[in-house]
């Protein structure tokens, strides 16, 4: 093993310098399972630890990742009317989802590990891996044209304060990546409101509006002109009748038949349409939820009762059909929004989900109906999946109680 | 169109009311009569688990059979053949630390140098001075080894080569229970019984409310019982007899209901007991898991459980009148070079036992008992009467290069991130590596899986971590051993320590009660 002993030969020493060891020991660990044995207990343990089990969330992300950031350049050239097809100008959509994709994801693990590491010096543990799912969701559910200052704040407010101040990966309350993007919602609604947040690249979404480029995208053209490709145009603009809208939006303007004007229900399955980065293609969302349930590492029990519940509640509003928004079949509620994502990613999140089996159940069931509520009922904020699954994050010990005490119960009342 | 559904909907509900009156009626009907309805499905409607039950075999008693679906058999490689050898052991040791409850330096009668007969006392806890701790073997007593604090930790016992045994006078099966279970105590056999909750030697004062005993082991590499049970059969069904003496309540044998695993003769035919069958995989086997099935303990009660080892001890104590712990051990693991079932008796010298048995190219380790619940053996070790395996495995202190991410090697899992679905029946080669670090819980339902029980193990846990005795109580702490929860320890993502934990519960509960 002479890799090892090279690495070993560095490690800084833990006393002197208690930040430089902590991230020491963070790589080396990741490079290395460490050679500790089993002491008392079981003499054998199971291959499966918590880095396998965050690596493979992150890695059922991947998809979305890959079409996320591809989408972000597709949007933007739909809104100047270039590139039509969706593969058309694939080096240019490419492009200009990296200029804005790759400062998103950079910052956010600068900030949010910069944070673990720091916790974990000062507090002398080892960094734990909770952030490596945090930082891979955070910059999937951010909108793509979000100002990096803002979403450093709110890494940082959803790390400390969300995590950190509760003790660490495995005890906070609330979910941390939902947190870092409620926090941009309620923190900085001038800024990120309304529908002009979900398309980048542009001064402003309104027709007309010149499309915003900078030393990025000039590396980019001189590395395109060089290839002989098309580069980007700096002097295009918005083409008109363009909104930039969401599906969610339009439908609570006018229902379905506004929605279907703009969005064809293969657009929205595909997912080739303005959103938040990671969550518009549902295919993908679902090739990783199926990964997930596979491995079991995500609970089956709250995906399924989460649809239920949507479903349910859906199936309500049908019946009602009160407003336009309501009379949305209620299967057609699925291909808008961040359903999929929001189930398979966030709502599972075992530290702060119902932790019996039961109590996921009810869990999952109450984020569906009322994240549906939300969507529908709340002109002031199109998606209610973050605050149905936050509200039901501050639910979730009070139902594990009731489901407990029943336990108990049992057991007492035979005494 | 509309009315049309809807007379259909009040039509189906009218009927389900009707179906589901008449089947109240019918359970009314059925507690007037007195009769158990939740051992007979009296309803009109068939149970799930009726509906689609596979087949049992045709020796087990239907209204007694339980079938769990969770847990998890381990398979792992160095499982012994069939063959039984005499094995040549020289000196046997007895561990005062092996019975759980007593003070770490109990009163030894004997002196160093002196020669015992199989069944004498060695020593006793001043708690209890009735209750004797007597020698597995005749020959000399060599050594009394001390451990920390001037504990005692071994008794070192040169075997003679032609054992004798000391006479016990044996009070007849019609004696009263206060002079059977005198003569127990004063035979070395009292011991043997546990109790629960806790897990600890029984309270003779204590009248149990049953007697559990599991005929089988489902532990990984364990042996099967027809070995230990073979020519035993007068022993066993006397035990039994003497154990019917000790309890107003029942005697329950918890047996092997797995198919293609039929039990011995002698527990089919066994007299005086109840018995109630499991099939499942591992901790099926598990006497705790099978009291929770058969009646469950509830308030203050208490039971007791023996291993059939132990029962054939106390039937051969009342057959014939000697103290003769005469057992068959598993030498099994990766490590041995030919894994095999020797005859000994109890406190065996486990450097004997591995005598030119053990693959020493790398450090072992050798563990007293299953690679779940056992011991790490010290140095010249003796098997207590605790176990009746020895398991050597791989030392596991190497780094791994991305272990986490693409582990390298095969190893036994329960997570579907590995591709061990695909090789159901592969026995694995493990070591003793942790393959990760210690966390704090994140993962939830992990531990259910492979514990069946109505208990919520992660929940008791953070109970006991807290030190809420009432919470601890309530959530089941008495119905579980270490042994129990072995098996969620083992697939904890989170490495937590999960037997350590309950014990410190355990011993917690212990000292309010």
């Amino acid at each position: 093993m002479g890799l090892v002993d090279l690495f070993k030969k560095i490690e800084p020493d833990k006393k002197n310098s208690p930040f430089l060891h902590t991230a020491y020991d963070a790589f080396f660990t990741f490079a290395f399972t460490p050679n500790t044995t089993t002491k008392g207990g079981v003499h054998i343990r199971d291959g499966m630890d918590l880095k396998r089990t965050m690596v493979f969330v992150v890695i059922a992300l991947q998809l979305c990742y890959l079409f996320g950031t591809y989408n972000i350049g597709h949007q933007h050239f739909d809104a100047v009317g270039m590139y039509p097809g969706f593969l058309e100008g694939f080096h240019l959509k490419l492009g200009h989802g990296l200029i804005k994709m790759l400062p998103i994801f950079i910052w956010t693990h600068v900030v949010g590990l910069g944070i673990e590491f720091w916790f974990a010096a000062k507090k002398g543990h080892a960094v734990e891996e909770g952030f490596l799912v945090s930082g891979a969701l955070i910059p999937l559910i951010m909108p793509p044209d979000i100002p990096i200052w803002i979403l450093c704040v709110s890494v940082v407010f959803a790390v400390i304060l969300g995590k950190e101040a509760f003790g660490g990966t495995g005890m906070n309350i609330w979910n941390v990546a939902l947190l870092a993007r409620v926090f941009v919602f309620f923190a900085y609604p001038t800024s990120i409101s309304g529908d002009g947040a979900w398309v980048a690249g542009f001064t402003e979404i309104a027709p007309g509006a010149a499309v915003d480029y900078g030393w990025a995208h000039n590396v980019f053209n001189s590395l395109f002109g060089w290839m002989n490709l098309d580069t980007f145009n700096s002097t295009a603009v918005i083409a008109d009748g363009y909104s930039g809208a969401t599906p969610l939006a339009l439908a609570y303007q006018g229902g379905w038949e506004a929605v279907t004007e703009q969005f064809t229900v293969a657009h929205m399955w595909w997912g080739t349409i303005p959103g938040s980065i990671g969550e518009t293609s549902k295919p993908l969302i679902l090739i990783g939820a199926a990964m997930l349930l596979l491995t079991g590492i995500a609970s089956w029990r709250i995906m399924l009762s989460m649809v239920l519940g949507a479903a349910f509640m859906g199936y309500i509003f049908n019946a009602w059909d009160a407003t336009a928004f309501m009379s949305v079949p209620w299967y057609y509620h699925f291909y808008m929004g961040s359903f999929f994502f929001a189930m398979a990613f966030m709502a599972t999140d075992p530290v702060t989900a119902a932790s019996t089996n039961t109590g996921k159940w009810i869990y999952g069931f109450m984020i569906g109906a009322l994240g549906l509520l939300i969507r529908v009922f709340n002109p002031a904020y199109p998606e209610g999946w973050m605050l149905a699954i936050l509200f039901l994050n501050t639910m979730a010990p009070l139902i594990d109680h009731f489901v407990l005490e029943s336990n108990m119960k049992k057991r007492l009342s035979h005494a | 169109m509309l009315i049309a559904a809807l007379i259909i909907i009040v039509v189906l509900l009218v009927l389900a009311s009707v179906f589901s009156i008449s089947d109240n009626l019918i359970q009314i009907e059925a507690q007037k009569q007195g009769i158990d309805t939740s051992k007979k499905n009296l309803s009109i409607y068939p149970k799930l688990s009726e509906l689609f039950a596979k087949p049992t075999p045709p020796y087990v008693d239907k209204s007694r059979f339980h079938r769990l679906t969770k847990g998890r058999d381990i398979l792992l490689s160095g499982m012994p053949g069939t063959t039984i050898v005499d094995a040549e052991v020289s000196r046997f040791g007895v561990k005062p630390t092996d019975f759980r409850g007593i003070a770490p330096i109990p009163k030894v009668e004997v002196e160093e140098g002196s020669e015992v007969l199989a069944g004498d006392a060695l020593f006793f806890d001043k708690s209890n001075p009735n209750i004797k701790y007597v020698s597995p073997v005749s020959g000399e007593l060599v050594e009394i080894r001390r451990g920390a604090k001037r504990s005692i930790s071994h008794l070192v016992i040169l075997a003679d080569r032609e054992q004798q045994y000391k006479k016990f006078d044996v009070p007849s099966l019609h004696s009263s229970r206060e002079e059977i279970s005198s003569f127990l105590q004063a035979s070395g056999v009292w011991p043997m019984i546990l109790q629960r909750p806790f897990d600890v030697i029984a309270d003779p004062e204590n009248s149990p409310e049953n007697i559990f005993i599991s005929c089988f082991d489902t532990a990984p590499l364990a042996i099967g019982s027809q070995f230990i049970l073979n020519e035993r059969s007068e022993d066993f069904q006397m035990a039994i007899d003497v154990l019917n003496k000790l309890t107003d309540g029942k005697v329950y044998l918890g047996l092997d209901g797995r198919e293609g695993n039929q039990p011995h003769d002698v527990l089919l035919k066994a007299k005086g007991v109840e018995k109630h069958w499991f099939a499942g995989q591992h901790p099926a086997g598990n006497v705790g898991v099978q009291i929770h099935h058969i009646a469950p303990i509830r308030g203050n009660a208490t039971v007791w459980t023996l291993k059939i080892e132990d029962l054939l001890v106390i039937g051969k104590l009342f057959r014939v009148g000697i103290f003769d712990t005469t057992r068959i051990i598993g030498i099994t693991g990766g490590q041995i070079i030919e894994p095999i079932l020797v005859r000994t008796k109890a406190g065996a010298s486990v450097s004997d036992l591995l005598k030119g048995r053990l693959n020493d190219d790398v450090e072992s380790r050798i563990i007293l008992g299953n690679v779940l619940s056992g011991e790490t053996s010290g140095e010249d070790d003796f098997l207590g009467v605790k176990y009746n395996m020895i398991t050597a495995i791989k030392e596991g202190d190497y780094y791994e290069l991305f272990g986490w991410l693409l582990p390298i090697k095969p190893r036994p899992s329960f997570s579907g991130t590995f591709p061990n679905f695909l090789f159901k029946n592969h026995r694995f080669e493990v070591d003793t590596n942790t393959h990760g670090e210690l966390r704090a819980f994140v993962m939830t339902g992990q531990y259910e899986k492979v514990l069946p029980m109505d208990i919520y193990p992660q929940h008791l846990m953070k109970a006991i971590m807290i030190g809420d005795i009432e919470r601890m109580e309530a959530l089941g702490i008495n119905e579980l051993s270490e042994e129990d929860v072995a098996l969620a320890e083992f697939s904890c993502t989170s490495k937590m320590p999960l037997q350590s934990i309950l014990r410190d519960g355990l011993e917690m509960m212990r000292e309010q009660a």
